[in-house]
């Protein structure tokens, strides 16, 4: 019962981050038509704004400490973090402990910009131009981003630890009656999940309940019509790809403290985000949302011994297994809508 | 009446086969006497440096080249001469080699057997180099292995340490300076013994590919000998980024230690997630749960931070040891690139000075004189102490570091302390051991 419950505690962990980043794609596939290749790069960013206000907080200046010896025998060069000089060495450290936390309102705006940007300079020039194109053009994107953060930050992975109070593990067991110790599950894998659901939770409520969100979803639904209205729809779906970029860069930043930013961590969830957009149905915002927690929770049911006892290798093959099954049975995914796509 | 059957084509086409007939003798025989593959004709000779300059193992792959151009410095007479100042050997004199300069192209293997293959291919059909070196990959350096074998050059292996590198897929013109899996469990079972017991149930998460494989299997022999357990092992892939979906099941399986058979970019991560599961905080058995990385490098310290504190792992060579040759290295290459080499990047900076004084002491850069002047070679002063290539299988024999994750570390480079230095007869071991078994050496290839 531990390993399971375990297991389900992993794949809703897993699909906060498969649902964040299907989210965004759909948003941007729903209002703009395009498929975005270069989603996975605006995930890593968002991650490496977390990297970044953690470098910032430790620029330092250097001071030579004659008592001690670097590794080639000559004087140590002591360095001491500004951030450390002007605060106190308590105020100093404790804001470099919340540096993950306090990069979410950094990579808001910065997030929204890069998006807002991205879409006037780059994406607005592929509405018209078929798919394939806007494949290629936004994936050549991603590896000139990924390429760029490679040479900035190198090509091993940044440890971006969470605050102290979040490490360790919550006592899951001993909430659902079951002995101490029984289901402990990592503190700040609790926090991203409840991040997830306040994310996702928000983006439905702006589309669901204010009246620029009215708009974007009669924008979604039919363009022409809005437009007809009077109604500048470009303006509102270049702020919902800005939008998506931020939902993306905040993901981003929040996972750091599980998976060690590199520059290839985007594409690692580009495909599978991908899968989980078509299994959702392409355009249906909850649909994107169902598909990232069902896969998760299914990848981390095959990663179980007992399940790959019995067909080896299941863990790698899971999600495409699923995502053929659904498209033979559901071509449309599982809440996709008439139409899209299909033309 | 007779009629000429030339044309003024037909002359030329003629002539042109005749004169391409003409001269391909000349041409096969110029072949034929330097007798091997891209023997060179010039002032200069080509190495190849086909290292992961993307991918997983990309940054043990850059400090790999930074070396590898040290090498080539010191070899051409530039900067201090590094190691050749304390190598036993006095052949290089910082003229080249055999009065040829040492040139250089590289490589980007992206860490993929086939990219590495069709990088080392265009190294040696299209750049002419005479000698491949480097990799991060055991994968990958088998697979590089067979081409140079049929390619007819010599492959001075980088940072692999599967046991099949030397074993079932050793090749005649491959040597590998870097230790391997029976190595590090020979060199962690007695240290581990002292600091654990003899009663441990041990959970192994292996890298699904023959380095993991064989490491695993190297280990478990190891720790079973000294009475532990082996509970699991789990194959994971390479490059699955996050390990929560196989760590879970460890925190009620039993086990009190996990051995991680991971490395580089998967290591960091599965050691953090596995302490963010709280393992190492973990009571098991009536013991402190404990974590094992049997091949340890100072990048992936680097990368793993604070978490690898009083983690035991084993390496080829640090660069903290006080010997006069690797102060020597230490020295050329903090003064040039700003920080301490990598255990990658010494044992390629040491196998371009080894192959060059091979060619050196054989008088030739042919294949197989180069081979022969390798096997059974006695050296030292490069960082190991008494080291020697085994003619049999190719296989560098030396002594090997038992290190541990530093408990308070002082300094960004301080992250990793040597337990011990592990004397070569205790990891040595007869070239018919099982581990190794299977293959065949085979015979030099000079190729051309």
């Amino acid at each position: 019962m531990d390993a399971f419950i375990l297991q389900i505690l992993n794949g809703l962990d897993k699909g906060s981050a498969y649902a964040l980043i299907a989210l965004g794609l759909t948003l941007i596939f729903g209002t703009l038509g395009v498929v975005n290749f270069a989603h996975g790069a605006l995930f890593m960013i968002g991650a490496f704004c977390a990297v970044t206000l953690q470098k910032i907080f430790g620029i330092s200046f250097q001071t030579i400490d004659d008592t001690q010896t670097d590794f080639l025998g000559n004087p140590l060069k002591v360095d001491t973090p500004y951030i450390e000089a002007w605060f106190g060495p308590e105020m100093g450290m404790a804001i470099q402990d919340w540096s993950v936390p306090l990069a979410i309102l950094l990579v808001i705006p910065v997030m929204f910009f890069l998006g807002w940007v991205m879409e006037r300079g780059l994406i607005k020039h592929f509405y018209s131009r078929p798919h394939a194109d806007q494949i290629l053009v936004t994936f050549g994107l991603a590896i000139v981003v990924g390429e760029l953060i490679k040479a900035f930050y190198g090509a091993n992975p940044i440890q971006t630890p969470a605050p102290d109070m979040f490490l360790g593990t919550v006592d899951v067991g001993a909430w659902l009656g079951m002995d101490s110790g029984a289901v402990a599950y990592p503190k700040w894998r609790m926090v991203y999940f409840a991040f997830s659901l306040v994310t996702i939770g928000a983006v439905f409520a702006f589309l669901q309940f204010t009246t620029f969100g009215m708009v974007v979803r009669a924008g979604m639904a039919d363009r022409e019509t809005v437009g007809l209205l009077g109604i500048d729809i470009d303006k509102r779906f270049t702020f919902m790809f800005g939008l998506a970029a931020a939902v993306a860069g905040m993901a981003g930043v929040m996972y750091t403290p599980i998976l060690s930013p590199h520059y290839n961590i985007g594409m690692d969830f580009l495909v599978l985000s991908f899968v989980v957009v078509v299994v959702g149905g392409m355009g249906s915002l909850p649909g994107a949302v169902l598909a990232g927690f069902m896969l998760g929770i299914l990848q981390s049911f095959a990663s179980m011994n007992e399940v790959k006892a019995v067909i080896p290798g299941i863990d790698q093959i899971i999600i495409y297994l699923v995502a053929i099954i659904i498209l033979l049975t559901r071509p449309r995914g599982l809440m996709g809508r008439k139409g899209v796509m299909e033309e | 009446m007779s009629k000429s059957n030339f044309s003024r084509r037909g002359v030329l086409k003629t002539g042109a086969i005749a004169g391409a007939g003409l001269a391909l003798p000349t041409y096969l025989s110029a072949a034929s006497h330097a007798g091997y593959t891209n023997a060179p004709t010039g002032s200069s000779v080509k190495f190849g440096f086909n290292v992961p300059q993307t991918g997983p193992y990309a940054e043990e792959g850059l400090d790999e080249l930074r070396a590898q151009e040290l090498a080539v410095e010191h070899l051409n007479g530039i900067g201090d001469g590094g190691m050749l100042n304390t190598f036993s050997e006095k052949n290089l004199q910082g003229d080249g080699i055999l009065g040829k300069k040492v040139e250089f192209v590289t490589g980007d293997t992206q860490t993929k057997s086939d990219v590495a293959r069709a990088s080392a291919q265009s190294m040696i059909q299209k750049d002419g180099c005479v000698m491949i070196n480097g990799g991060s990959s055991s994968g990958v350096a088998i697979a590089v292995q067979g081409l140079c074998q049929d390619a007819g050059v010599i492959f001075m292996a980088g940072l692999t340490h599967s046991n099949d590198t030397t074993g079932k897929d050793k090749k005649a013109n491959g040597f590998r300076h870097f230790f391997n899996g029976y190595m590090s469990g020979a060199a962690l079972g007695p240290v581990l013994e002292k600091e654990y017991g003899n009663e441990r149930q041990a959970y192994h998460l292996t890298a699904d590919y023959t380095w993991g494989w064989t490491q695993q299997e190297s280990i478990a022999a190891s720790t079973e000998a000294l009475g532990w357990t082996t509970t699991q092992n789990v194959l994971t892939p390479v490059g699955a980024g996050d390990f929560s979906s196989y760590i879970a099941p460890i925190l009620n399986s039993g086990a009190d230690t996990l051995i991680l058979n991971h490395y580089g970019g998967d290591m960091v991560n599965s050691l953090t997630q596995a302490i963010q599961f709280g393992l190492k905080d973990k009571q098991v058995n009536g013991k402190d749960f404990t974590i094992i990385v049997p091949l340890y490098s100072e990048l992936m310290a680097a990368g793993a931070g604070s978490n690898i504190q009083g983690v035991f792992g084993s390496m080829n060579w640090n660069w903290q040891l006080q010997d006069a040759g690797t102060k020597a290295f230490v020295k050329s290459f903090g003064e040039k690139y700003g920080f301490p080499p990598s255990n990658a990047a010494h044992t390629c900076y040491v196998q371009t000075l080894l192959y060059a004084d091979a060619v050196t002491r054989a008088g030739t850069f042919n294949p197989c004189g180069v081979a022969e002047a390798l096997e059974d070679f006695e050296f030292d002063g490069m960082g190991n102490g008494p080291t020697s290539y085994r003619g049999s299988d190719h296989q560098c024999f030396k002594d090997v570091l038992v290190m541990k994750g530093t408990d308070n570390p002082t300094n960004a480079f301080d992250t990793l302390e040597i337990v011990e230095v592990t004397p070569r007869a205790q990891v040595e071991y007869p070239v018919d051991h099982p581990m190794f078994a299977g293959g065949d050496l085979g015979t030099c290839n000079p190729g051309a």
